[in-house]
C-alpha cells in the first residue's frame, strides 16, 4: 500500500468562508480520502501538524497566534498554498489596516456601546493584534496561490489532483475570480 | 493677498506659462501657497484650480501647509553624505531645535531634506529660502541659528554663507579660451549660416546632457519644420546628483552660453529662447539677468541682433525641485507651466515642442561649445577626441579625491588619468554619469571617457575603499523613488518596490530568494518604464550587482524567507496598551 | 498597396496616422490595457499595452504604426512582465474585490483574469486613501483608483467639463475634484456625465445601481477581456 499524501488545513484571520468552499467538494471528498489523509485541521481536530505534504492556509496574518501558526505550517509542509482573498492580500480583515489599531482597540473594549468594565485585554493566553493585517507571503514563502471569495469548490478539485496526479497545478480563466 | 497677486499677476501679463514664475514668487511672499491665491490665480490666469494644485503638489519647493519664514532644507546626495551630511543634518535638529520635515512650533524655521543641490564640490550643502548655502559646518550652523532666532532678514545675512566658488581645475579647448561676446554671431553670420551649420556638423558636437544625439543634426530638423515661431531652450536643469558644471559654466560663462543659443536661433530661425534654470541656482538668476541686459544693450538680443535683421530674446524660468524637468519633454511641459511629465514620443520636440512649436533643447555645455565651433570652426573642435566623441567632456568631479571642482578632458582620457589629476587614491570605484549612469570598479579605470564607452553627462563622483557600496546605492535608489512622476505603472510603483525591496536587504531582513527579486524587479523597471528616468533608475543597483554580487548575497539570511517588516516592532501598539511585556508578547523575526 | 505591420507573425494593415493599438484592433487583435480608451486621446501611462517593436519596447496606443514594424504582443515573457505591471497597479492601491460592487465588470480585474494572475506577488502598500461620498448619485473611492486618467479626459473631451485630475507627483500620486471644496458633490460632475461612467476600476461609481446583476453573471465573469474589448472597440468604430 502507497502511503497517503498528508494535508494539513487551517484558517487564521479567515472566516472558515474557505474551509466551507472545500467541503462543497462533496462527494468527491471520498475519492480524495481515498488518496489523501488529513493532518492538522479543523475537519480532524489534530493541534499540530507534522511532516505534510501540502499545507492550506485560509485568512491573513493578524496576530501573533497567526504567526507560530503559519510557522508550523511552513516548517511541516513540503507545499504551502495560499488559500482564498484573506491569505492572499489580507482581504477584508485587512480594511482595518486604514484604522490605528488603538483606535480600533479603543472601539472595541473602551468606548463602544454598551461596553462595561471597560478594559483592554491583558490575559496573557490571548494573542496580542499586529498593527496591521498582512498577507501570509508577506510573512512566510509560499509555494501556491488560490484567489477566491472563496475559491470554488472546483479550485480546490482542480489544484489536489494537479497536485496529486504530478501535474503542475493550473486554473483556467473560470477558476480564476477574486470575488 | 488679492492686491499681491493680483499684482504678480498683472506682472507675469496674465501668461499661464508663467504658473510657475507665479507660485515660485507666492511660496516665497507667504512660505506656502493660500488656497485663497490658487482660487485667485485660477481666476485671473483662466485656468483650473486643478492645474494648480497639481503643479503645486507636483514641485518639490511648493507646499500646501506653511514651512517656515526661515525654509532650510539639506542637500541628500551621496556626496554630502560623504562630507557629513547625516551629523550635520543632527546638529541642525539640534540646533534650531526642529526636526527634519517638520515646522518649528513658532514658526520661524522648517527643516527638511532636498535632492541634490549641485554644490557637490562644497557641501554639505543647503538652500534657506533658495538661496545655496556651501560648505556648512557646526560654526555656520550656530551662526545660522541665531541669525535666524534674531530674525535677520536674508539680505543681512553674512555673504560667506552664500559663498560658491568656481573650482574650476582643468582647462581644455573650450573653457581655456572663451570667446568674446558676439564674436560666434558675426563669424556665423559673416561666413553664412548654412556653413556654420555646416562647420557645426563637421565638428560631430553631440548633445552634452548625456544622451549624445548630434547637434547638428538636431537644428538642421528643426529648421526645417515649417512654422511661423521656432523655439531654442538651454537646459539648465542640472539635476543629476555629482553635477555642477552648468552651475559654473553660468557662472563665468553665461555670455556663450546665450551666444550658443542666440547663434542656433539664427541657424533654426528662432525668436524666443528660454533659459530653464533649476531652482536650486537662483543664487545665479540676478547674475544672469544682468547678463542679458547687457547682451541687449550691446546689439547681441533683441531686434536687428548684430545688424544682420535678425530678432531673439531669451527669458530665464525657474524650475521648482523636480529632477524630471532635466528629460526634455517634462522641461518643455514645466515651461508651459504645467507638472514635468515627459511627453509620449512622436512626436519629438524638433518638431513639436514649446506650446507645438518645433523646439531645439540642448544642454548648456553644448551651446558653449557651439558658439566656439562657431568661431574657430568645426575641424578645430573634431581633430579632439575620439572617432565617434569629438571634442572635450566637461567634468564635475568630487567625492572622494583631494581637488574635486571642474575639469575639462578631451573625450577618449582614461579614468585613471582623471582620478590621478584629481588626487584620488585608495579608489574603490567611480559613479560615472550619476546615479542614471554606471558605477565602475577600481579593475576598469583603463576604461575611456566617451560615448562609446562611459558616457556621462558630467557627474563623476570617486569613492574611497571606506565607503560601503550598498550605502550609496541605497541613497541613488531612494533619489530616483522620491523623483519619479508617477506617470506611467512600472516607475511610479517599481521605483518605490526597488526601494523597499533595497532597505529590506540592506536592513540585513533579506533571505534566499530575495536577491532574485530585487533583479528581476529592476529588468522590469528598466524596460518597461515610459522615460529616461525609470529606464535608467535600476542602474544603480544593476551596474553594481554585476560587479559585486558577492557584496549582495553577504546580506542574506541562509533561510527560506524573512518578512520585509518588523514582526515584532508590529506589536509594539497591542503590548503597550494591553500592558503586557511577557515572552508571548513578542515575536522573533524569523523563526528560532 | 496597403502598408503593413506584422504582430506575432500576422501581417495586419493600417492607415497612416494610426497607432498600433488602433490598427490591432481593427485587425480583430487584443493588446491588454487600462487607460486606453478608443474615444479619447492616448494617454500611455499604464503601459500594460508595451510590446516589443522591432527590439525595442513601445506602447501600443501612443506609438505610431509605420510599415514593416515587426511587433511581439502576445508572448510568454511579455504577458509574464504584463502581470508584474498588474501586480504593482494591484498592491499601489486597495483593491479588495470581494468588498468591492464593480467586482465581475472591473477592467483592472479582468485584465488580472487574462493574465492569469493568481497573487500580488509583491508586498502590498496599503495605503491611507479616503472616499468621497458627498455627490448624491455618485461615489468614489480613491483606493481603488488607478491614476489612468480616463475620467479627467472623459470630463475634458466628451463632457465639456474640467471635473477631475491627476496630482501629486511619484508613488503620492492621486485624483483631486475640480472645486473649491474639493469634493464631488461641489463639482460640476453629473450623473450622466461620461466622466462618472468611463472609470475601469470601482473607483467612481454610480450611487445606488449596485448588485443589480449578481457576481457571477457579470460582463467578466465568464468572457475574457479581449473579447468583450475587441467587440466594445470596434463596435465604438463603426458608429
Amino acid at each position: 500500500m502507497t502511503t497517503k499524501i498528508r494535508v494539513a488545513t487551517t484558517s487564521l484571520a479567515g472566516c472558515f468562508g474557505c474551509h466551507m468552499s472545500f467541503l462543497d467538494i462533496d462527494e468527491r471528498m471520498l475519492q480524495l480520502v481515498e488518496v489523501v489523509e488529513f493532518d492538522r485541521s479543523p475537519i480532524t481536530d489534530i493541534e499540530h501538524c507534522t511532516n505534510c505534504d501540502i499545507g492550506l492556509i485560509e485568512g491573513g496574518v493578524c496576530n501573533s497566534e497567526n504567526v507560530h501558526v503559519l510557522r508550523e505550517f511552513r516548517k511541516n509542509c513540503k507545499i504551502l498554498v495560499a488559500v482564498g482573498a484573506c491569505a492572499i492580500n489580507g482581504g477584508l480583515p485587512a480594511m482595518r489596516n486604514f484604522i490605528p489599531l488603538e483606535e480600533c482597540l479603543n472601539e472595541a473594549y473602551i468606548n463602544g456601546i454598551g461596553v462595561e468594565n471597560a478594559q483592554i485585554p491583558s490575559d496573557p493566553e490571548l494573542p496580542l493584534l499586529l498593527d496591521k493585517v498582512r498577507p501570509i507571503h508577506e510573512v512566510v514563502k509560499i509555494d501556491y496561490f488560490l484567489p477566491g471569495c472563496p475559491p470554488s469548490a472546483d479550485v480546490f478539485w482542480k489544484f489536489l489532483t494537479d497536485l496529486i496526479e504530478g501535474r503542475e497545478p493550473s486554473l483556467s480563466y473560470e477558476l480564476v475570480h477574486y470575488d | 493677498m488679492t492686491a499681491f497677486i493680483q499684482d504678480l499677476v498683472e506682472k507675469n501679463h496674465y501668461q499661464h506659462t508663467h504658473l510657475l514664475h507665479i507660485l515660485r514668487a507666492v511660496q516665497a511672499h507667504y512660505h506656502y501657497i493660500p488656497k485663497d491665491a490658487i482660487e485667485q490665480i485660477a481666476r485671473l490666469l483662466a485656468i483650473s484650480r486643478t492645474q494648480i494644485m497639481g503643479v503645486i503638489e507636483f514641485y518639490s519647493f511648493f507646499h500646501l501647509s506653511p514651512r517656515g519664514h526661515y525654509e532650510i532644507l539639506i542637500s541628500d546626495s551621496i556626496t554630502d553624505h560623504l562630507l557629513g551630511k547625516h551629523e550635520l543634518a543632527a546638529y541642525l535638529e539640534e540646533k534650531l531645535n526642529v526636526k527634519l520635515g517638520e515646522v518649528r512650533a513658532d514658526g520661524l524655521v522648517s527643516l527638511d531634506n532636498t535632492s541634490c543641490t549641485g554644490l557637490c564640490d562644497q557641501g554639505p550643502a543647503g538652500l534657506v529660502n533658495g538661496y545655496a548655502l556651501s560648505r556648512l559646518d557646526k560654526a555656520k550652523v550656530d551662526q545660522i541659528t541665531d541669525l535666524i532666532n534674531q530674525q535677520t532678514p536674508l539680505e543681512g545675512w553674512p555673504q560667506a554663507l552664500f559663498q560658491v566658488d568656481d573650482n574650476l581645475i582643468r582647462s581644455d579647448l573650450l573653457l581655456s579660451a572663451p570667446i568674446p561676446a558676439g564674436a560666434a554671431l558675426q563669424s556665423a553670420f559673416n561666413r553664412g549660416l548654412k556653413e556654420t551649420l555646416n562647420e557645426l556638423d563637421i565638428s560631430g558636437l553631440r548633445g552634452r546632457g548625456g544622451a549624445g544625439f548630434k547637434t547638428a543634426t538636431k537644428w538642421k530638423f528643426c529648421s526645417e519644420e515649417l512654422n511661423d515661431e521656432h523655439i531654442v531652450v538651454c537646459n539648465a536643469d542640472e539635476g543629476e546628483p555629482g553635477t555642477f558644471k552648468d552651475r559654473v559654466l553660468l557662472n563665468s560663462y553665461a555670455h556663450q552660453v546665450f551666444e550658443g543659443m542666440t547663434l542656433c536661433a539664427a541657424l533654426i530661425g528662432a525668436q524666443q529662447g528660454f533659459l530653464y534654470l533649476r531652482g536650486e541656482y537662483l543664487h545665479l538668476y540676478d547674475k544672469l539677468e544682468a547678463i542679458l541686459a547687457e547682451r541687449r544693450q550691446a546689439g547681441l538680443l533683441g531686434q536687428n541682433i548684430v545688424n544682420a535683421d535678425f530678432n531673439f530674446d531669451i527669458e530665464i524660468c525657474l524650475g521648482a525641485g523636480a529632477y524630471i524637468c532635466g528629460e526634455e519633454s517634462a522641461l518643455i511641459e514645466s515651461l508651459e507651466g504645467k507638472m514635468g511629465i515627459p511627453r509620449n514620443r512622436p512626436p519629438y520636440p524638433v518638431t513639436h515642442g514649446y506650446l507645438g512649436k518645433p523646439t531645439v533643447v540642448n544642454n548648456v555645455e553644448t551651446f558653449l561649445a557651439a558658439a566656439s565651433i562657431a568661431v574657430n570652426g568645426g575641424n578645430w573642435f573634431a581633430n579632439i577626441g575620439t572617432d565617434k566623441s569629438k571634442g572635450t567632456k566637461i567634468l564635475s568631479i568630487c567625492g572622494d579625491c583631494a581637488q574635486p571642482g571642474i575639469y575639462e578632458y578631451p573625450f577618449g582620457t582614461d579614468i585613471q588619468t582623471i582620478l590621478d589629476d584629481c588626487g584620488a587614491s585608495d579608489v574603490l570605484g567611480v559613479q560615472i554619469g550619476g546615479p542614471s549612469g554606471t558605477f565602475i570598479s577600481n579593475k576598469e579605470f583603463s576604461r575611456l571617457l566617451a560615448f562609446e564607452d562611459l558616457a556621462t553627462g558630467g557627474s563623476f563622483i570617486v569613492f574611497n575603499q571606506q565607503r560601503n557600496i550598498l550605502d550609496v546605492v541605497n541613497n541613488f535608489t531612494h533619489f530616483f523613488a522620491h523623483e519619479s512622476c508617477g506617470f506611467c505603472t512600472p516607475c511610479r510603483v517599481g521605483t518605490s518596490l526597488l526601494k523597499n525591496q533595497l532597505d529590506k536587504i540592506v536592513d540585513g531582513h533579506g533571505s534566499a530568494g530575495d536577491v532574485v527579486a530585487l533583479e528581476e524587479l529592476c529588468q522590469i523597471v528598466k524596460k518597461q518604464s515610459h522615460c529616461g528616468l525609470g529606464q535608467t533608475a535600476a542602474n544603480p543597483i544593476l551596474t553594481t550587482l554585476e560587479r559585486y554580487p558577492e557584496l549582495y548575497q553577504a546580506q542574506l539570511k541562509k533561510i527560506s524567507y524573512e518578512p520585509g517588516f518588523d514582526l515584532d516592532g508590529a506589536l509594539e501598539t497591542a503590548r503597550r496598551l494591553a500592558k503586557r511585556d511577557d515572552a508571548g508578547a513578542h515575536l522573533a523575526q524569523v523563526e528560532e | 498597396m496597403s502598408k503593413t505591420i506584422t504582430i506575432d507573425g500576422q501581417v495586419i494593415p493600417f492607415e497612416e496616422g494610426q497607432t498600433i493599438m488602433e490598427a490591432a484592433t481593427e485587425a480583430g487583435v487584443y493588446i491588454p490595457h487600462l487607460c486606453h480608451h478608443p474615444e479619447y486621446t492616448p494617454h500611455g501611462s499604464c503601459k500594460l499595452c508595451n510590446v516589443n517593436v522591432n527590439g525595442r519596447t513601445c506602447s501600443a496606443c501612443t506609438f505610431p504604426a509605420m510599415e514593416g514594424q515587426q511587433i511581439l504582443n502576445d508572448a510568454k515573457d511579455i504577458n509574464e512582465e504584463r502581470k508584474k505591471i498588474t501586480q504593482m497597479l494591484f498592491v499601489e492601491g486597495n483593491h479588495f474585490c470581494p468588498s468591492c460592487e464593480k467586482t465581475g465588470n472591473c477592467q483592472l480585474q479582468a485584465v488580472a483574469y487574462h493574465l492569469n494572475m493568481l497573487d500580488d506577488h509583491f508586498p502590498l502598500f496599503y495605503p491611507h486613501r479616503e472616499m468621497d461620498a458627498s455627490h448624491a448619485k455618485v461615489l468614489i473611492d480613491h483606493n481603488r483608483c488607478i491614476f489612468c486618467t480616463l475620467c479627467v479626459r472623459a470630463s475634458q473631451q466628451k463632457d465639456g467639463k474640467d471635473v477631475f485630475a491627476i496630482s501629486g507627483r511619484g508613488i503620492n500620486k492621486h485624483l483631486i475634484i475640480n472645486a473649491e471644496s474639493g469634493l464631488l458633490k461641489d463639482s460640476e460632475l453629473e450623473a450622466t456625465d461620461q466622466a462618472a461612467h468611463i472609470c475601469p476600476t470601482g473607483a467612481i461609481l454610480i450611487k445606488h445601481t449596485a448588485y443589480q446583476v449578481p457576481i457571477g453573471e457579470r460582463i467578466y465573469d465568464h468572457t475574457q477581456i479581449d473579447q468583450v474589448s475587441l467587440n466594445s472597440e470596434n463596435l465604438q468604430h463603426d458608429n
